[in-house]
Order: structure tokens, then sequence, then C-alpha cells
């Protein structure tokens, strides 16, 4: 069960959290309560696994250069393949997803060069296609999403 | 493309598996990497300042927190217009992510992809409707595709 205080710090902090020495009593004196107060409450959104950490959030494509990838893969050899794609370092978010481009993942690379090389040993390793879509435009004011948190 | 130096990657690094829940996070970042906690928050702010850092703060676990529909909806929209059409998706509150990428015909005519999130598939599909309407004429076509699996998940890498 979620607190008022667990709520505010899931809705209200998602964005301009303090760059100051003591950040959570910023926070605190805000929301009118304790420094320790509010570490306690984030400690227990984190241990329960509501949010899945507090720092910086970082556009696509601006540190390195990356690309997202569709792959059409027969059902029965899915796990298998996506186990192939997971052991590459450069992937993440790998998703299967209900279409004939049934598997999605992400790969980032320090440059083209490398992303491209990654997608090749890929189709190599695996023996299907990669359909890569890296991004043209970003649309996206990224304020944080707001949650409805009335029966959490 | 900005370039950032060694401490900056660093800094990126370390903060990317979280602040530490402590009184003082900067400094605890900082002694990490040998920096003053001046320094780390001086660095943050000018990377914030350039857009490397969208925006600092806490980042909830919307699948735990009840959002568990979550679609990629992608649609397929005159290229001539999708500045506009995209900027109007980005903008409806139950979008996370809202992107132009290419096609790749004939088997994927798809341009614009928003992702949205929802506590119900009822949710959910009021928000594609949403969409829909929004894009009216200018939607030429367009698919859900939902997560039925999670394979891989990792935060950022940094390559550099």
């Amino acid at each position: 069960m979620l607190t008022p205080l667990h709520k505010h710090l899931l809705n209200d902090f998602q964005r301009d959290f303090p760059l100051s020495s003591r950040p959570y009593q910023d926070i605190a004196n805000t929301l009118g309560v304790s420094e320790d107060d509010v570490l306690s409450a984030l400690t227990e959104l984190n241990d329960n696994n509501f949010i899945s950490r507090i720092g910086p959030i970082i556009p696509p494509n601006h540190i390195g250069v990356s690309t997202l990838v569709a792959m059409a893969v027969p059902e029965q050899q899915l796990q298998a393949v996506a186990d192939k794609i997971s052991a590459y370092p450069e992937v993440n978010h790998n998703y299967e997803r209900e279409h004939t481009f049934n598997l999605w993942f992400v790969a980032v690379a320090s440059d083209e060069g490398h992303l491209q090389a990654v997608l090749d040993a890929i189709e190599q390793e695996t023996g299907f296609k990669t359909m890569s879509m890296p991004l043209v435009d970003d649309f996206f004011i990224d304020l944080g999403f707001k949650l409805d948190l009335h029966n959490a | 493309m900005i370039t950032l130096d060694e401490t900056d990657l660093a800094i990126m690094r370390v903060t990317q598996a979280g602040l530490p829940l402590t009184p003082q996070p900067y400094r605890l970042i900082a002694k990490q990497l040998g920096l003053t906690a001046e320094e780390v928050m001086k660095r943050m702010a000018a990377m914030q300042e350039q857009g490397i850092i969208r925006r600092i703060g806490v980042v909830p676990n919307h699948y735990k927190l009840g959002y568990r529909f979550n679609g990629m909806t992608v649609w397929n929209v005159p290229d001539e217009i999708i500045d506009e059409l995209g900027q109007k998706v980005g903008q409806l509150e139950f979008v996370s992510h809202c992107y132009q990428r290419p096609r790749h015909l004939p088997e994927w005519p798809y341009n614009l992809f928003a992702m949205v999130h929802g506590k119900s598939q009822k949710d959910v599909d009021k928000q594609i409707q949403q969409i829909a309407d929004l894009l009216g004429d200018s939607n030429q076509g367009c698919d859900v595709l939902y997560s039925t699996k999670i394979l891989k998940k990792t935060g950022f890498r940094s390559r550099g």
C-alpha cells in the first residue's frame, strides 16, 4: 500500500530532482517532512521495485549511436535466437512482441561502423535478417509520466 | 553530437545505476570518482543544459505500479506532415515515447512510433482510438505490438 508520501515522491520528482548537497533534505522541505522520512520512503519504493532508480534520463542517440531492430523468427527458435542476441553487450531492451516481427531490441555502439558490424554479426550468427530502424526524429518532450495512483 | 570527456562519462556510468539513498549522494559519487561533490553537480548541470541529460528524477517502474498494458503503436503517415503530427501525438499524456523511424517497404510501412501505457486493455484501446482520431485522414495504416516477454532489459551502456 502506498502512502501519500510515496505517491508524492513517485509523481512530483520525476524531473527537477535537486542538484544540491542535500537533495533529499530539499525534497523533505518541499513536502514538509524530514530527510529521514524521504530517505526511508524512497528506500521502501526501491526495495519493493516501485522505482527503477533515481537518476539522470538520457535521450536516445546522445551517447554513441543506436538503432531499434526487429527480426522475424519462427516461434520455436525464438528463445534460442534471443539468447544469442542478448549475449551481445551492445544489445539492450530485447523484447518479444506479438507480430510477424516478433523480436525487438535496441543496439547501441560507439559509432556507425561498430553498430553495423554488430548487426552483421547477429545476422550471420542467427541466420535471420535484421530490420534496422534508427531514430529519424524525436517528438517527445519528456516531462515524466503522470501516474494514476488512486488505487495503488 | 556533443562530446563528453572521460569524467563526464564516468559520472553518467555511475549515476545511471541510480543515485545512492544517502543524505549526500553526490558526495558519495564524487568520492568513488576522485572528484568533489561540487564538480559532479556542476558537470551534471552542464550536461542537462546541453540536453545530454533530459531530466534528473525518480524513475517509476510503471509495470509494478499497475501499468501492465504497454503497446508500441506504429502508424503510416505522410512524411511531409510527420513533424506536425508527431509533435501532437508526443504531447498526449499517455504517450511515453514518440519517434519517427524509417519505413522498410513492403513489409514495414510505418514511420511514426508511439508507446502507450495503460492499466487495462480497455484503457489502451481508448488511447489508440484517441491517436487515430487525432491523425484523422493522415492515418494511412497502423498496427499495435504488445510485448509478451522481456528477454533482456538493461539501462544505459557507455561504449565510449
